[in-house]
């Protein structure tokens, strides 16, 4: 009893000295990236919720306004509009996007040579530079003697639309670049989504007499639907996010056509030094990413199936 | 690495068991990925195209694809125009310097995540996910203020301590070291080796591909990044290419050619990288995508 009780005493303080460095050592394998991180990422986290409740113009004194920057929101036109056209851009973009990215993506699932050729050349646009993307866009689609009006007036389209110059088509025309520019990266996940599919499940459902659409149908589409609920969240918050494309395309034009929630936001913070008001729309944009991403985890029990194959 | 070679004979008998597809479909396939293939990079070819003609026949249709007439002086001209080489020195610096300090922190704090238990860990590692799911432009205005008060607005300074510190970097080497078989660390530390030892020596040269991984995506998002260089830079002397190019496209909106040319230029280093390590970019995707 003795012998056991000292050797206790004894281990224990060394037990927790060991723990001791050990946890030492670990927090300095952390803190260089943990120090920037908490600085330059945490603390601004933080100081935005405050930030939205205050007036500022980041010279005179801040003061605190409550609720008023909310109750602002409501009448700024240009807000309002902003919030239409994002939710419209995203609406436009997420589902054409997935449609897209699927269908190369099965594209090239098909037995086929140069696979790896085709992919790269696909998935290109997306590590290409947005303001030289969109330079070429703007060219292409220029409305007079762009291009692409040229062609479909020799195709016998005489009044072709006049694309990111006109109010009607201007977020079509920026939904499409951006569909174009962020398929390839989606088809990637969802190749390896389709090469992760067992082959025993298209041979029994072969000898089955299922056909081609039954196999896509009650194979591939179930198969893939974690791969869809990942792609559909990550494509959801970066189209909220939509800034540059729209900056360098249209501007926010013609007219606010095309204004979105981050532009709108960086125009109050940037042009009209207005913090605080900014952080507010910051904060509605915010509230949108995190109630839709909150909506689909929700929403996964019911179509997601993770199998265990 | 197991994961993988299992994905490789699922393929193999996907293929051999599905039987051949008719010439018809064969062709029907070919067809169409050779049209996708011309979408997606005829703007490419176009901009090329454009760069090479004199401004009058940018946009003379039908398009002549290749230019009778060459205008390679077209190249010369936009150097002189603005300060490109400067707008190339500054990104150039900036991709360098945030993808190295990318690379080590993430990676140094990557493996106290993955082989190493603390207190706090769960909690840290929460906090570093819950940030990646908060889209940047919601606290950028308080991180320009910060910045303001540490008086790095204007300086390069600025978009390194802003960059160089992501989440992202941390959980895509995470995710690669937990794979790492523990035994062959547990072996290190019976051998003696420190912690500090096992990272270096070990872990490091085990995760090339997810380091390389890492290197291409910061890379390529620091070169290609418009907003952190539109919000924190003003002089002309510390802007970046994208905001040179945007500065060129606005300042000479009509010289097409100059434009197009200005454009591809700016591409150049980022088609180099991504010919020459594109299998890791689509591996990385694979790996912090899907897998989990």
């Amino acid at each position: 009893m003795g012998i056991m009780k000292l050797s206790t005493r004894a281990t224990t303080p060394s037990k927790r000295r060991r723990q001791l460095t050990k946890n030492l050592v670990a927090y300095s394998f952390i803190l260089p990236n943990l120090l920037g991180f908490a600085i330059f990422t945490l603390v601004p986290i933080v100081f935005s919720l405050g930030l939205a409740f205050m007036s500022w113009d980041g010279a005179n004194e801040i003061s605190w306004v409550g609720l008023e920057n909310f109750k602002e929101l409501r009448d700024d036109t240009t807000f309002n509009i902003a919030l239409r056209n994002t939710l419209w851009y995203v609406a436009g973009t997420v589902p054409l996007t997935m449609i897209c990215s699927l269908g190369l993506a099965m594209l090239l699932n098909q037995p086929i040579r140069g696979r790896n050729i085709f992919r790269t050349i696909y998935f290109f646009p997306y590590v290409a530079s947005l303001v030289a993307v969109a330079a070429v866009w703007n060219m292409l689609f220029f409305p007079s003697a762009g291009p692409v009006n040229e062609l479909l007036r020799t195709l016998g389209v005489d009044n072709p639309p006049r694309w990111s110059a006109s109010i009607d088509w201007a977020m079509p025309t920026v939904v499409m670049a951006s569909v174009w520019k962020g398929m390839g990266y989606y088809m990637v996940i969802y190749l390896a989504a389709l090469q992760g599919i067992p082959a025993i499940l298209y041979e029994s459902a072969k000898i089955d007499g299922a056909n081609a659409w039954q196999r896509f149908r009650y194979i591939t589409l179930p198969m893939l639907t974690p791969a869809t609920f990942f792609i559909s969240i990550m494509l959801t918050i970066s189209s909220f996010k939509v800034f540059d494309l729209i900056l360098i395309m249209t501007n926010g034009g013609p007219g606010r056509a095309t204004n979105v929630l981050v532009l709108h936001t960086y125009n109050v913070a940037f042009r009209r030094f207005e913090f605080g008001y900014s952080s507010a729309i910051a904060m509605v944009l915010f509230a949108l990413v995190m109630g839709i991403t909150i909506v689909q985890f929700y929403m996964e029990k019911r179509w997601v199936e993770y199998s265990q194959v | 690495m197991t994961s993988l070679s299992r994905t490789d004979t699922n393929k193999r008998t996907a293929r051999s068991t599905l039987g051949r597809p008719s010439l018809l479909s064969t062709l029907l396939i070919y067809g169409l990925l050779i049209a996708i293939a011309f979408i997606m990079l005829l703007p490419f070819v176009w901009m090329f195209s454009a760069s090479l003609k004199l401004d009058k026949d940018v946009f003379r249709f039908p398009i002549e694809w290749i230019p009778k007439d060459p205008q390679w002086s077209n190249y010369e001209t936009i150097w002189t125009r603005i300060p490109f080489l400067t707008f190339f020195a500054n990104t150039l610096k900036l991709t360098v310097i945030i993808t190295f300090l990318q690379l080590a922190t993430s990676s140094f704090a990557a493996y106290a995540f993955a082989k190493l238990e603390f207190k706090g860990r769960d909690f840290l590692f929460l906090a570093y996910l819950g940030s990646i799911a908060i889209p940047w432009q919601v606290y950028m205005i308080p991180q320009f203020i910060l910045m303001r008060e540490l008086d790095l607005v204007d300086k390069h300074m600025s978009l390194i301590m802003l960059q160089a510190f992501t989440a992202f970097g941390v959980f895509l080497m995470r995710q690669f070291f937990i794979s790492v078989p523990n035994e062959i660390l547990d072996a290190a530390r019976i051998d003696g080796m420190s912690e500090y030892g096992i990272y270096f020596r070990i872990m490091l040269p085990l995760s090339k591909p997810a380091l390389a991984t890492l290197t291409i995506f910061s890379a390529v998002f620091v070169w290609n990044d418009f907003m952190g260089p539109l919000i924190y830079l003003y002089s002309e002397s510390r802007k970046t290419i994208q905001l040179g190019l945007r500065m060129f496209i606005q300042q000479y909106s009509t010289d097409y050619h100059l434009i197009m040319a200005a454009s591809l230029i700016s591409l150049i280093p980022v088609i180099i990288l991504f010919l020459a390590f594109q299998r890791f970019f689509v591996e990385g995707i694979g790996t912090t995508g899907i897998k989990g």
